[in-house]
């Protein structure tokens, strides 16, 4: 299915993208994580993340749909 | 809006305007300014973004919060994005309410929560030439630094 992905901070840079659409088989964002750690070498753990999933916080086990957009969440530091 | 972004610098002469009430008898606020060290490293300049859809939601959530635990009349809170200098204002919290007691509390209650739970991330400009990710780097699993200036 396809997926879109938003890349913030430090893991648009490692990425070196903001966005893209993705071809996947991942059908959680766990998975799509992992998926995505081979590709770009994110350096961030998962532990460490939060992930949203059109725009709203979402559990890491959530069975993705076709045309969801993920959005993973590294450390924040406004303020 | 009461949680909203802003590029340009954050006006805060209109913002407690926003804030104005008869019933108030008191008004508290906080401002976050651009430092320039952190961690032992001299910082030059800050650069903020934000996944805004969802930001501006935790935001106004935080501020719903603050509005059911502290009786406080009016709450607004205004960040920066985009690339600020020293001395910069990051981010603006207005509370107004009849007393100030609550006032103060409903204040660090909403800076306090912004900073942890909000999708905001700010990267630091060093005097080195280094940069970072603030919460994000020194914590990584991998220790190498990212450097943007190639």
């Amino acid at each position: 299915m396809q997926l879109k992905i938003h890349y913030y901070a430090l893991m648009r840079e490692q990425a070196g993208r903001s966005e893209e659409t993705l071809e996947t088989s991942a059908d959680t964002p766990a998975a799509l994580y992992g998926e995505l750690v081979d590709r770009y070498g994110f350096t961030l753990m998962r532990e460490q993340l939060k992930v949203a999933v059109n725009s709203e916080f979402s559990d890491w086990g959530r069975a993705l749909a076709a045309g969801d957009a993920v959005v993973f969440i590294p450390p924040v530091a406004g303020g | 809006m009461r949680f909203r972004f802003t590029e340009s610098p954050i006006d805060t002469v209109g913002a407690r305007r926003e804030l104005l009430d008869l019933g108030a008898g008191g008004y508290v606020s906080f401002e976050g300014w651009v430092r320039d060290h952190n961690e032992g490293q001299e910082v030059t300049r800050l650069e903020y973004e934000a996944f805004q859809e969802l930001a501006v939601k935790e935001g106004e959530r935080i501020i719903a919060e603050a509005l059911r635990r502290f009786p406080v009349k009016h709450a607004l809170c205004i960040h920066r994005i985009g690339s600020l200098d020293l001395g910069d204002m990051a981010v603006w919290v207005g509370i107004c309410s009849a007393h100030r007691g609550e006032a103060f509390d409903a204040c660090r209650f909403i800076i306090d929560e912004v900073k942890h739970r909000v999708p905001i991330w700010k990267k630091e400009h060093y005097r080195s030439g280094d940069s970072g990710w603030v919460n994000c780097e020194r914590c990584a699993a991998a220790p190498n630094h990212i450097h943007e200036h190639a």
